[in-house]
């Protein structure tokens, strides 16, 4: 006999008007934050091949050729590579997955198609965390996998009321949750990527570049993306003292500073020092080798070496959120040495660039006696100057020290760090372009300081004979409220700037902090979760260098007392006789005690009967029991109040 | 080629199936009966996870990460939860009215989920003939399956092995569990349309004719007696009085008809002279006759009605071949 179809087999059963309304509807809420960075047309494309789906499915019509889904693809395709000229980035990929959820769906006949598209939902959920792991995005996409999830049982249940099956949705997804945190803790993580990633995988990361040239810091100044969080131990310093020392950029040519080529050094730690802090950094990707420290580092973060100007470069470039701890030591004691051959490099200019600025310097070094005179001048200069602080300084020419410091006199950070540069040089004083983050905000809430694109500065470190590299802040000392107060009230009202630093919207900013200490508990705990932190927890639960071998035993000890705790559960409610059944077992313990089993075979009036006769004193209360139990099991009408009163009456019925 | 060796030896069955049969009473699908593998679907699933996992890793993507293991999660606790849909579930067998050979025995199994839980899309199939259904149990009640079971060959036939699956909730497991609830039903010999035998004059006692097929002259009404079939009640006379009266034919009143075996011809193997001789029963059961029945070792006296009628069958359907 040929077996029959199985009833039960996905591919045996057709996917009907509701199941396909629900994965529309889950896939429509996965797709919805990808649409605001596709082309229109593309996520118009994807919604209209849903719609033609329930189309068909509605008039139950029967599904298009072969042919023409493979029209609409090849002509899908030719669209993204016209927008992208390519296919395989990682923008055009995730783009054509969600194109392929439509596509899909318009050859989705059975169960087994339907869950495969479910599946493929999966795959977009994961998309939309290249783009964004925030708090929101967790919500979104957990109500997405709560639908898909009530969606998957739809297929199994096509009968049940929807209701009922959201219900079993979030029981299952509430006994997989501590399995899935289990995993997430305790599963060996490995330092990612196990591959070469497309050449666009990290476009959407901002930082500061290894050059500088006009425009480039101040279109940075205007992005509130966050750079990195950093966490004091103590108090943290003043804002006029938190330089966050990033890329030293040492060539100049003409219009452009550049970092040039770096050797690296062994770290000697400085001694002395106003003061210590210790603190922990969380950097957000940047896509670069170098990490952010307060100056002057005390210590090195793990796994990170020391170039000879002192910047601090990570093994590799950072790609995914990244926290380590590390001290720094506020006005140590100088270095006086310097390797001549660096030396002679802060001294070198190209030739025929800004003459009139070349021969004020000349003019500086004439008149002064040392080093630290020329610098005195060089202050004076750009304090009296009448400068202007602004975030969209005017186009410069070729000669663009001199344009600035004569004619313009309006420039932004990099405009002053680089012309004091070249001022410095001029004079014969070795100087570098230093790069980096200013201030940040103290969140009041969770006394963390937060550093923003906006707060992107440059500042110049000159080599006094004596002194060593010293810190100068031409900008702070042309615009003084830059460094004490900030962009904010350095820059005039008119100028564009980023709207949660307005000072007129402080109540919004107190919002602002609350929402940041969250997101930054987020970002420690749930985003920042790495192998390092992985390590940590189970040194905190008494595996001290916990290797693969242990988290993995860990896992299954965990998983499969997890999976005892799930059984136990689905036994629960079974094994638990009814109040009624309860009460009588209790009532045949009570007469066993005297002598009197209930003989297998026999019936409750039976047994009743029996025992009434053996014990006439109890006899009135051994019937109505008995009565009553008939009553309640067998009759048509149970009540509650019937159930306690058999309950009371079994537990007071005397036998002596 | 399992189940050759399994029917060869019953031990190893009873063993890996968890059951000794026939099973008395109500069957409880204890979990020890429920086993449980992923399917096709959840092979695929597992294979999605596999990629997820790898795309989180090498985008270093922690709520990648923390989806992956949520639907490993969501894995597991719906393997829990399918085993849960089918374990506990008690089984108990109903009546099966008694069938021809070649009809299908109608097999009434109750599915009692004992539970405050629903357990939806449970799936019961006859392991020999392949009939199966799928049910809905509801929360704290049963659901009934009749599974239509071809009746081969006359006399007891038993349900046989049962096979109950489902794959709530998510389809990514398959749990089943085999019972073989105490079920049969009987079958009556396949009825052979013939003439009924010419009145022998045997049962003599004053009866000159024996009725023949299709002489069924009415003779007048009297009142109705529980054993009267409802083929000869008059309806038209009930909906004038409201009481229930039974038509009278002319054969009836005097003749009694005895189906012998021995008046079949000779040459007649046993199963064709059973078939026959319960096309006899019918046929004299419709013309209302007054019959008896006489096999080797067997004799029903004459009457008639339905119980009568199904006890003349019952004993052509067990009839013992020599």
């Amino acid at each position: 006999m040929t077996p029959l179809p199985h009833p039960l087999a996905p591919e045996q059963r057709a996917a009907s008007v509701r199941d396909l309304s629900w994965l529309i509807a889950a896939l429509v809420l996965v797709i919805a934050p990808h649409a605001m960075r596709a082309p229109w047309w593309l996520t118009l494309l994807t919604l209209c091949l849903y719609g033609w789906r329930m189309y068909f499915a509605l008039n139950r019509a029967p599904l298009p050729s072969r042919w023409l889904v493979l029209g609409v693809t090849v002509v899908a395709m030719l669209g993204v590579w016209i927008e992208f000229r390519t296919l395989f980035g990682r923008q055009p990929g995730i783009l054509l997955l969600m194109l392929f959820s439509g596509l899909k769906l318009l050859e989705t006949r059975s169960h087994r198609d339907a869950a495969m598209t479910a599946f493929l939902g999966y795959f977009l959920v994961i998309t939309n965390f290249l783009y964004t792991q925030t708090i929101p995005t967790a919500l979104a996409m957990g109500a997405a996998l709560y639908l898909i999830t009530a969606t998957l049982i739809g297929f199994s249940a096509p009968q049940r009321a929807p209701r009922a099956n959201l219900r079993t949705a979030a029981l299952l997804l509430a006994h997989a949750a501590p399995a899935g945190l289990a995993l997430f803790l305790l599963f060996p993580r490995v330092h990612g990527p196990l591959w070469g990633l497309p050449q666009d995988a990290y476009a959407a990361m901002t930082g500061l570049s290894d050059t500088m040239s006009p425009g480039n810091i101040a279109s940075l100044a205007q992005s509130d993306a966050i750079a990195f969080r950093a966490e004091f131990q103590g108090s943290s310093p003043p804002s006029a003292q938190r330089y966050w020392r990033g890329p030293v950029l040492w060539d100049f040519d003409g219009r452009t500073w550049s970092v040039g080529p770096a050797f690296m050094v062994e770290f000697n730690e400085p001694r002395g020092g106003r003061a210590r802090y210790r603190y922990e950094v969380v950097l957000e990707p940047h896509n670069r080798h170098w990490l952010f420290a307060l100056e002057t580092a005390a210590s090195l973060p793990e796994r990170s070496r020391m170039s000879f100007d002192g910047q601090i470069l990570a093994s590799g470039p950072v790609r995914a959120r990244m926290r380590y701890e590390l001290s720094s030591v506020i006005a140590p004691e100088p270095q006086v040495t310097e390797n001549p051959g660096t030396l002679r490099r802060a001294l070198r200019l190209p030739q025929g660039f800004n003459p009139r600025a070349s021969a004020l310097a000349a003019q500086w070094r004439a008149a002064s006696g040392d080093d630290a005179e020329v610098l005195a001048r060089a202050i004076a200069f750009l304090r009296q100057g009448g400068f202007v602080y602004t975030l969209e300084p005017p186009l410069l020419g070729t000669h663009a020290v001199d344009e600035f410091l004569f004619t313009t006199k309006q420039g932004f950070c990099e405009n002053f760090a680089g012309s004091f540069a070249f001022l410095m040089r001029a004079a014969g004083i070795p100087a570098r372009v230093v790069t980096g983050y200013q201030g940040g905000d103290l969140n009041s809430v969770d006394s963390i300081v937060t550093v923003r694109q906006s707060d992107a500065h440059a500042w110049v470190e000159a080599f006094v004979s004596g002194r060593g590299w010293v810190r100068i802040d031409p900008t702070a000392a042309a615009v003084p409220g830059r460094v004490e107060a900030g962009l904010a009230r350095a820059v005039p009202q008119t100028s564009a700037l980023p709207l949660m630093m307005r000072p007129e919207l402080e109540w919004l900013r107190a919002v602002r902090d609350r929402w940041e200490a969250m997101a930054h508990k987020w970002n420690v705990w749930v985003l920042g979760y790495n192998p390092d932190r992985q390590r940590d927890l189970m040194s905190s639960i008494g595996f001290r260098d916990a290797d693969w071998r242990t988290l993995t035993a860990t896992l299954f000890t965990f998983l499969g007392a997890m999976t005892l705790v799930l059984l136990a559960w689905s036994l629960r409610r079974l094994s638990r006789p009814d109040p009624v059944q309860r009460a009588w077992r209790a009532f045949c313990r009570k007469l066993a005690r005297r002598g009197l089993e209930r003989a297998p075979n026999e019936g409750p009036r039976d047994y009743a009967t029996r025992a009434a006769r053996a014990l006439p004193a109890a006899r009135r209360g051994i019937l109505r029991i008995g009565a009553l139990y008939i009553g309640l099991r067998y009759g048509r009408h149970a009540s509650a109040a019937g159930v306690a009163r058999l309950r009371r009456m079994v537990r007071e019925l005397r036998l002596t | 080629m399992i189940e050759r060796i399994l029917q060869a030896n019953p031990r190893l069955a009873n063993w890996l199936y968890g059951y000794t049969p026939p099973e008395r009473g109500t069957v409880i699908l204890v979990h020890r009966r429920v086993y449980i593998v992923p399917t096709r679907l959840g092979l695929m699933f597992a294979a999605t996870l596999a990629v997820l996992l790898i795309g989180s890793i090498n985008y270093s993507l922690s709520l990648g990460f923390a989806l992956t293991f949520l639907l490993a999660g969501l894995g597991l606790a719906g393997m829990v939860h399918t085993a849960r849909n089918l374990a506990r579930i008690a089984v108990s067998a109903g009546r099966a009215e008694p069938v021809f050979a070649g009809e299908s025995a109608q097999f009434r199994l109750y599915l009692d989920g004992r539970g405050a839980f629903d357990r939806p899309s449970i799936l019961a199939r006859h392991a020999a003939s392949g009939a199966q259904l799928v049910v809905d149990v509801p929360a704290g009640g049963a659901a009934e399956v009749v599974l239509p079971v071809p009746a081969a060959r006359r006399g007891w036939l038993a349900l046989g092995r049962v096979m109950l699956e489902t794959r709530f909730p998510l389809g990514l497991f398959r749990a089943w569990s085999y019972l073989e609830p105490e079920a049969r039903c009987l079958v009556y010999p396949r009825p052979e349309r013939s003439p009924l035998p010419p009145y022998t004059g045997e049962a003599a006692a004053g009866v000159l004719h024996a009725p023949t097929p299709g002489s069924d002259d009415f003779a007048g009404l009297r009142g109705y007696q529980r054993s009267d079939s409802p083929r000869h009640v008059a309806w038209k006379a009930v909906a004038r009085s409201d009481k229930l009266l039974t038509k009278q034919f002319a054969g009836d009143a005097a003749a009694e008809l005895w189906l012998d075996a021995r008046l079949l011809p000779a040459g007649l193997d046993l199963e064709a002279r059973l078939s026959r001789m319960a096309g006899w029963v019918l046929a004299a059961d419709r013309a209302g006759a007054h019959y008896g029945l006489r096999l080797p070792g067997v004799e029903l006296l004459p009457s008639r009605g339905d119980t009568h009628r199904a006890a003349c069958l019952q004993a052509l359907a067990l009839v013992q071949p020599a």
